[in-house]
């Protein structure tokens, strides 16, 4: 049964329609033992059926660990929204309610590579010399 | 999402977004109680949507934490 009713896929599928460049999924998962993990991975898919320009790749948590090592990913379900280069743009939950609007945010920045900031930020970003890493914890709305 | 787009403009910075819901013991690690609720490089809590002016404040104060 689908995720994602006609209506939402409409509008998802309109919110995507200008994405310039080409944005894959990568998708961890677990076959048992992972209380959202087939819904994190149909929703992956049912957004990619929405836009040629967006692919999914599925990843088992256990036996894909270079992949999981490779994308850093500790624990799933988790998404991991990549574009022309991997910008550290990771979901980890189902992202629905609040989060998926952040997941359609996140597809279609990281489509376009760029990103709209203040200049007081860019500047402190530039000037960054260590690794930053931003936990934000959300729950659905 | 903010954090994401930070990650975005910046080779060094990660973010992710995390249900609180399904992952207890990361909510319980760093006292997680409403949402949202930022935590930067282990150390420095934002509570809530915090425009971009505010969050820059707390990534300052991130890197510069000893």
């Amino acid at each position: 049964m689908p995720l994602l009713d006609e209506n939402t896929r409409k509008q998802v599928k309109a919110e995507l329609a200008e994405l310039e460049s080409p944005v894959n999924l990568a998708v961890f998962t677990q076959t048992f033992e992972c209380q959202y993990c087939a819904e994190t991975r149909q929703l992956s898919e049912e957004i990619a059926d929405l836009s040629d320009q967006i692919s999914v790749d599925v990843y088992n948590f256990v036996n894909d660990k270079e992949k999981a090592d490779q994308y850093g990913i500790d624990k799933i379900p988790a998404i991991a929204v990549v574009g022309a280069q991997d910008y550290g743009v990771r979901f980890f939950g189902i992202p629905s309610g609040y989060e998926f609007m952040s997941l359609l945010d996140s597809i279609r920045t990281v489509s376009a590579g760029r990103v709209d900031l203040m200049p007081e930020t860019l500047a402190f970003l530039d000037g960054l010399k260590e690794p930053l890493h931003i936990q934000v914890f959300v729950t659905p709305t | 999402m903010l954090a994401h787009h930070l990650a975005i403009a910046s080779d060094l910075v990660t973010a992710d977004m995390v249900e609180a819901i399904e992952f207890p013991h990361l909510s319980q690690k760093y006292s997680v109680m409403g949402v949202p609720r930022s935590v930067i490089n282990e150390t420095v809590h934002q509570e809530g949507a915090a425009p971009e002016p505010m969050l820059l404040e707390r990534l300052k104060e991130a890197t510069t934490a000893d």
